[in-house]
């Protein structure tokens, strides 16, 4: 290996700590003192919410990369709820909800705007839930993707209709506990459907800028959004938001389960530039499933079912499945990694 | 300039001339031929400076012109029918928001069943959603109306409506003069937001308002359509100034003087209305007519003042009301305020139904003989309707409603034996 050896964050145990190991230029945008605050303290979430925090550094990433000349449109859900409980507002960036559904038309509209008033500096970005994003607003999205037009799109995905009390959503994993998907009867939980990967299919849509993300690691996600902004045209992100009181966890443990999510291959990292993946985060220890879905009591008929007297092993199974194919189909695991988890 | 064209064709010139920057359009009959000229213009570098969108639905169409709207562009959309609904809750908000988007209907039946042809069923489903509402009657008027609402519509922050009569105006060739660039600039200053989306003055917009302010809000939207009532009348009577046309206003009285009878229609049908007061007329009958341009805001003065002597009141309504009648004639209830005045509810021309002079002729004789009941169905095929209402009696699975009516008028559709 040649040149000074990469800092791992992951070595230093916390971002915050590992940050102070680099040069000022390349330290991460959240921890300059002049940060914008686009999402300012004060606000309503829960303690330990994944999607305030996600959406925290993704705006202030976005804010930096266009040097504060940025709009927002926001869809209905709990980041515009807990946001803007009128007349406060916890929002330093010129704000706009309208509806649940259309906050990639809204912000096609403002991009239109911008465009014609030769503001091209000003730079949009769009923003909701998985529910907002992957169900009641995907027909609208999809519009924005195919037409390419110049808005960047950040999904908070925590797996259900939070705002409204833990329903299912497209995004809900299987076997998963919501209000609507209630863990009762011989297969209590969140069906297995076919599942519904939008990354991928904004891929499909072959625009300049597809990634995911987590709150497990900030500063890949801080680097996605920079790098989204480098583009013009569609672009799309799908941040993993872990969600203490939906996904029942202890919120002083977001980031832990956010991790675990990531590195048991349920939840994918990945970039992809005009439908071809470009780079994935690799697992860099890989665990079972198994430990990631003990973490939530979502989950927990899953260990304790009754109608088993114990494991439902099938079903977790099912959910092995999911990860391995996850891991197999976007290269998550290099030779090195699997030599580990196989040692 | 005077024209022979189509009407869908002069709307598109007169929206191009109020220099809108940002349109979406999603095609819907009877609309289409309103966003095809207008995606011409601008393909054709006649209308600059204006972003085109061609949007995936209605609802996106609006949702587009609240951004749009929302960072200063002046922004419209077209649409009718099925499309109205599917942006109904966009429409709802962008009146919520106070975004000044001008928005043409091309009026047209709901489904099921699904039906192309004119009434005002679309319209009159988003009555109340805070949007100004303005009829026109003829083209020459669609063409004014549009330039007028883009004015009354920045002024007070608000949306407008511009309905037009699908077919019977937007498909129609007619003589229309449509006014000069410099005149229509003369008339439109260049739109000067009332709150924008601004990176460099940052605000929040759409905030969650809960009881403390929910109802004051509301509440402004109405104060802001009492002070359209001021307004509509002010912007006609300018608008008569510079291009010598009666265009607007709220309402427009026809031989309305010492009538006993008055007839009061939104849009196109008050063409017929008027010829048939005419032939009344020349009988010796005391009738005239009143147009009502302004459905919202609904001017009750105004209409109280032309009704006064009025002994009866005749509405010809091209919207049902499922379940008690009409919708224009229960809000003239209100403004009227007055027992004696005899008021009748005609509904006509459903799903594009031809309402005919013959037929108006004998309605309103029967009003002024006491013959007419007090909610009519004009030309109603009663034999038709009881026939199916005997066969819901008789059996069961009595079948699709439509397709049975169909069958029993002799009309043609899928599967019928
Ligand atoms: C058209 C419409 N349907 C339903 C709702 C109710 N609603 C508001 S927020 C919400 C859930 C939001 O879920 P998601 O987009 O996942 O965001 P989260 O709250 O989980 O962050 C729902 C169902 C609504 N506001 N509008
Ligand atoms: S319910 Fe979940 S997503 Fe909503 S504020 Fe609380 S933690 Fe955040
Ligand atoms: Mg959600």
């Amino acid at each position: 290996m040649s040149g000074p050896q990469r800092v791992k964050f992951y070595q230093t145990g916390t971002f915050t700590v590992g940050n102070r190991l680099l040069d000022i230029s390349v330290r991460s945008i959240q921890s300059d003192a002049d940060r914008h605050n686009s999402l300012n303290s004060g606000h309503r979430a829960c303690q330990g919410c994944g999607e305030a925090l996600g959406a925290r550094y993704a705006l202030d990433a976005a804010m930096h990369a266009a040097r504060g000349q940025l709009v927002v449109a926001n869809a209905t859900g709990c980041l515009e709820v807990f946001s803007t409980p009128y007349p406060e507002s916890s929002w330093r960036v010129a704000w706009l909800h309208s509806l649940f559904a259309n906050a990639s038309s809204v912000a096609t509209g403002m991009a239109a705007a911008m465009k014609v008033k030769g503001r091209t500096d000003v730079r949009v970005v769009a923003q909701g839930g998985d529910g907002g994003t992957v169900d009641i607003g995907f027909g609208c999205l999809s519009g924005m993707f195919e037409r390419n037009d110049d808005v960047l799109y950040i999904c908070y995905d925590n797996e259900a209709y939070m705002n409204t009390g833990v329903q299912r959503s497209s995004a809900t994993p299987p076997a998963a506990r919501t209000a609507t998907t209630p863990a009762v009867g011989p297969e209590p939980g969140n069906v297995f459907g076919q599942g519904k990967n939008v990354p991928l299919i904004a891929m499909a849509h072959g625009i300049p800028y597809v990634a995911t993300a987590s709150v497990a690691d900030l500063r890949d996600l801080e680097y996605k959004v920079a790098r989204a902004m480098e583009f013009r045209g569609a672009r799309y992100m799908h941040v993993h938001v872990p969600c203490p009181l939906g996904w029942g966890t202890p919120t002083s443990d977001t980031i832990k389960v956010a991790r675990m999510a990531v590195e048991c291959g349920l939840f994918p990292i990945v970039e992809a530039e005009y439908g071809e993946i470009i780079g994935r985060r690799e697992l860099r220890q890989r665990i079972p499933v198994d430990d990631y879905l003990r973490t939530q009591s979502r989950f927990a008929h899953l260990f304790s079912s009754r109608h088993l007297g114990g494991r439902d092993e099938a079903r977790i199974a099912q959910m092995q499945a999911i990860a391995d194919r996850n891991i197999a189909r976007f290269g998550l695991m290099s030779a090195r990694t699997a030599e580990k988890v196989n040692a | 300039m005077l024209k022979q064209c189509e009407g869908s064709v002069a709307i598109a010139e007169a929206v191009a001339l109020c220099r809108p920057e940002v349109i979406c359009a999603y095609p819907i009959t009877p609309q289409t031929h309103i966003v095809e000229g207008l995606g011409s213009l601008v393909k054709s570098g006649a209308l600059t400076n204006c972003e085109y969108i061609n949007v995936e639905s209605e609802f996106a169409a609006m949702s587009v012109a609240i951004g749009a709207s929302a960072c200063g562009a002046r922004s419209y959309t077209a649409t009718a029918s099925q499309g109205i609904l599917f942006m109904a809750e966009a429409v709802y908000n962008a009146s919520g928001l106070g975004l000044p988007i001008v928005m043409t209907v091309g009026n047209r039946a709901i489904g099921a069943p699904i039906n192309i042809w004119n009434d005002h069923t679309d319209s009159m489903a988003l009555r109340d959603a805070g949007w100004i509402q303005i009829f026109a009657e003829t083209n020459q008027e669609a063409v004014d109306l549009h330039i007028q609402a883009f004015k009354l519509a920045e002024a007070l922050s608000m949306p407008v409506m511009v309905c037009v009569d699908g077919f019977i105006l937007t498909h129609a060739y007619e003589r229309v003069d449509v006014p000069s660039q410099a005149d229509v600039d003369a008339y439109l200053p260049p739109y000067e937001p009332r709150q924008v989306i601004d990176p460099d003055e940052p605000v929040t917009i759409g905030a969650m308002v809960g009881p403390e302010a929910y109802m004051e809000v509301r509440y402004l939207a109405h104060a802001k359509q009492m002070q359209a009532l001021e307004l509509i009348p002010e912007l006609a009577a300018e608008f008569k100034a510079k291009f010598q046309r009666d265009s607007g206003g709220l309402i427009r009285t026809y031989r309305t003087e010492d009538a006993e009878t008055i007839v009061v229609a939104l849009g196109s049908v008050n063409g017929t209305i008027k010829d048939v007061v005419d032939a009344m007329r020349a009988d010796g009958v005391r009738i005239g007519a009143v147009s009502l341009i302004s459905f919202r805001p609904f001017p009750s003065q105004a209409l109280h003042d032309a009704l006064a002597h009025a002994k009866r009141v005749i509405t010809i309504e091209k919207s049902l009301s499922v379940g008690i009648g009409g919708n224009v004639s229960h809000n003239l209830r209100m403004a009227i305020q007055n027992p004696q005045v005899r008021m009748y509810t005609v509904i006509a021309g459903l799903g594009g139904r031809a309402v005919t002079r013959v037929s108006l002729d004998r309605v309103f004789r029967e009003a002024m003989d006491d013959r007419l009941e007090p909610l009519h169905f004009l030309d109603l095929n009663h034999e038709i309707v009881d026939r199916q209402l005997e066969r819901e009696r008789l059996v069961r699975r009595s079948g699709p409603v439509a397709e049975s009516v169909l069958r029993d008028v002799g009309g043609v559709t899928a599967g019928i034996k």
